[in-house]
């Protein structure tokens, strides 16, 4: 009991401290600047990891079962391991077999690595939806194998993984934040090199938050208006409440 | 048969998955203005045949003829021609699940046969119209009941100006009383003299509609012949045993219309 | 062109000297291995006490946003709004050094962190069970009902028996994401695996590579280990014909 008390008798209210005019001349100034390489990392490792989100994806529904199981294999270990492990082994590991990235490059590699081993999962799931019949009528009216690729089966997985890959996206946004584990100056290096100037955690860390927490809802609300500007009445994840 | 005499033949069918035998020397041919019904218990291979006959499924033995002209189906230009001359009706409709019924319809017309978007909407609704779906153009398939998701197939087909349509147990996935607007289509394409192999459970409708009945079980075709002949009282016929076997399991309409079927005289025995 | 990007001179280089010490290395992972295996019984600890914790309160939570009242519901949305859209290491640095420190907080970082990482589990778990419990169809509840249970007694002894199956394969998924996200724990000086894969690798550069590839396989190993365990519970409590998709 007397260490409880101890124990609150230490908390100290008045270091906590929520300095506005910081925030406005300081905190801001630096994480807008870490904001821009936040999003020069986020927006190529999104578009690389998606089309190899594709790549790796489309293999494992098509591909002949060796080379499917090799993709198997490497999609389960990606996601079996931390991103942070797989960053460090790119970054600080590679270097002692004389392999060396730039931190931007690293950073950029890691993540599109890791971002399209979960879109594949995706679209994998996307392709195997597609049923036999959809493929069967477009053969019966004609259609080339290449024809009811592009008119049937893509238009109906790209709805499909919508949903999960978006949310991909919102998960790289915010795991981008490991950037500066590997001495990016990312949102979160900024301002970690900010915070360690004036210990003013708080104002620096709240702030840093914001910007995190501004991004994914928007992120999130552009995604819900894509799936709804795309949205089929009855199909995919809108089955349910879409008929009648 | 001579292949030049019909639309579509197909000759000496064989076809084995994994070792079982789902067809055995199945010979089909289908003339101008003929219904050919295929009839027989479940998993005696109607379906397969008719996905053989446009290699949907592709058959280990046997030749497809079109117009009296053997396909030969590794051709792939040849082939995707004769699909586009076959029209082909599922039994769970298959319609393109992102596209609306116009769409459905439109769709083969612009990516297979080039026409243009403005050529290919006023064909679909004109295709649409004939099934009596035209005011359905714009709903997506889940928005449509069964019976009007298979009419929109029935238009898909028509609009590609098939030379013959295929028909594999277009009834049997609806509800009962969507039964008879879907019939009601393929009796007036049967009228117009589209030929047609049509595979299905209803008597009744088979009855009506054929021009043949040809009955198969385990891969192979049993017997055939006109309607009046292979189901007349007292013909004692493996089709006529297989209608009563469904009445006893309750359907009443085919007890009627094989029972008391206003029919031929003289049962004949099948043809070949 | 791609000889100057990777330089295999170097790499053969490397590998050589690895396997021509090849004992002596081999000798010196297997000496580390302990060191890592110290972290890996810290990061089982943070990863169990933050499942936990996301438990005790996500369900309640769960429970509140499908069956509460509105102003009840609209804090819940809150939480999980920020606790969702804030990415993990943030709220590790905003909790630990923006509150406690700030606070004069200084207790234990295996504690801190498993209250952190388990407030943000408490979000999304909370979401697997508003999930699960969506998906239990409203006959179920007015089956209850009709028996003369109060709403309390139909969804304790009814809905959530159901709930929490289903809701097994989103638990595993959970547990997937805490144990990778542990490995951020470092950062607030928590001594998991990472913490002590790092030190080691800066001590022994020449065999980083091998130290963090060895933390990996040990985050793969436990991670298969607890989907493997979850997996049995799910057969455990499995009922006959009822759905755990």
């Amino acid at each position: 009991m007397d260490n409880l008390l101890d124990f609150f008798s230490n908390i100290n209210a008045s270091a906590f401290t929520f300095d506005l005019n910081y925030i406005a001349d300081k905190v801001v100034p630096v994480l807008n600047k870490g904001l821009w390489v936040s999003l020069s990392l986020i927006v190529p490792s999104v578009i690389l990891g998606f089309i190899f989100g594709v790549v790796i994806g489309a293999g494992r529904v098509f591909a002949p079962p060796r080379i499917r199981r090799l993709l198997d294999l490497h999609v389960t270990l990606v996601r079996g391991v931390p991103l942070l492990v797989q960053m460090f082994i790119i970054y600080y590991g590679l270097p002692s077999i004389g392999i060396r990235f730039e931190p931007y490059v690293a950073g950029v590699l890691s993540f599109t690595i890791c971002t399209s081993a979960y879109q594949a999962e995706y679209v994998r799931g996307a392709l195997m939806s597609i049923s036999q019949g959809q493929i069967k009528a477009a053969q019966a009216l004609g259609f080339t194998a290449f024809k009811s690729v592009v008119w049937v089966i893509v238009p109906q997985a790209l709805r499909r993984a919508l949903p999960g890959c978006g949310n991909e996206v919102i998960y790289l946004i915010k795991y981008s934040s490991l950037a500066s584990a590997i001495v990016m100056m990312d949102l979160t290096g900024e301002a970690v090199g900010l915070a360690s100037q004036e210990y003013k955690y708080t104002e620096v860390y709240v702030m840093l938050g914001a910007y995190y927490l501004a991004i994914t809802s928007a992120a999130t609300l552009a995604l819900y208006f894509i799936e709804r500007r795309t949205a089929i009445p009855g199909f995919g994840r809108l089955a349910a409440g879409a008929t009648k | 048969m001579n292949p030049e005499n019909y639309v579509l033949c197909a000759r000496n069918l064989h076809k084995s998955f994994a070792g079982k035998e789902i067809l055995h020397d199945v010979s089909v041919a289908v003339g101008k203005g003929e219904t050919k019904v295929l009839i027989g218990p479940s998993g005696g291979g109607k379906s397969t045949f008719l996905q053989c006959l446009n290699f949907l499924i592709h058959p280990d033995q046997g030749d497809v003829f079109l117009d009296g002209r053997k396909i030969n189906s590794a051709n792939k230009r040849e082939l995707y021609d004769l699909r586009q001359q076959v029209g082909m009706i599922f039994q769970d409709f298959n319609l393109f699940d992102h596209l609306t019924a116009e769409g459905n319809v439109s769709i083969a017309l612009r990516k297979v046969k080039g026409m243009s978007k403005k050529d290919a909407h006023a064909r679909a609704i004109h295709e649409l119209d004939r099934v009596g779906l035209s005011r359905r153009a714009d709903h997506y398939p889940a928005q449509l009941s069964g019976g009007q998701k298979q009419r929109v197939a029935i238009a898909r087909a028509l609009a590609m100006d098939p030379k013959v349509i295929l028909l594999d147990e277009p009834t049997s996935a609806l509800d009962p009383e969507l039964v008879g607007e879907v019939v009601a289509v393929i009796r007036k394409l049967a009228a117009g003299g589209m030929p047609m192999l049509l595979a299905t459970h209803q008597m009744d409708f088979a009855q009506a509609l054929a021009t043949e009945i040809i009955f198969m079980e385990k891969g192979r075709i049993i017997e055939q012949g006109v309607p009046e002949a292979l189901l007349a009282p007292g013909a004692r016929t493996r089709t006529q045993d297989f209608c009563l076997s469904l009445n006893q399991m309750g359907n009443q309409n085919s007890m009627q219309l094989c029972c008391h079927s206003q029919a031929a005289p003289s049962p004949s025995a099948p043809e070949e | 062109m791609q000889g100057s990007f990777f330089p295999y001179s170097i790499m053969i280089e490397a590998f050589s000297e690895f396997f021509a010490n090849l004992g002596d290395n081999l000798l010196l992972l297997v000496k580390l291995l302990p060191v890592l295996l110290k972290g890996s019984g810290i990061t089982v600890i943070v990863v169990a006490g933050a499942m936990l914790f996301g438990l005790t309160f996500g369900l309640p939570l769960s429970v509140v946003q499908v069956y509460g009242p509105k102003p009840l519901r609209w804090l819940v949305s809150i939480y999980v709004w920020f606790f969702r859209g804030t990415p993990i290491l943030v709220l590790l640095y905003l909790i630990f050094f923006g509150l406690f420190w700030m606070l004069n907080f200084h207790f234990n970082e295996i504690l801190a962190v498993i209250l952190i990482m388990g407030m943000t589990s408490t979000a999304y778990q909370s979401q697997i069970f508003r999930g699960s419990l969506q998906s239990i169809p409203a006959g179920q509840l007015k089956g209850a009902r009709s028996l003369g249970m109060s709403d309390f007694q139909a969804i304790r002894s009814i809905i959530l028996p159901q709930a929490l199956r289903i809701s097994i394969p989103g638990w595993s998924n959970e547990y997937s994401i805490i144990l990778k996200d542990s490995a951020l724990a470092y950062a607030v000086g928590c001594k998991e695996i990472m913490s002590y894969a790092k030190g080691l690798a800066i001590a022994n550069g020449n065999l980083a590579l091998a130290i963090y590839i060895l933390a990996g396989i040990i985050y793969l190993i436990i991670t298969i280990i607890g989907l493997w365990g979850l997996r049995r519970l799910q057969r455990k409590i499995r009922i006959p014909g009822y759905s755990h998709a």
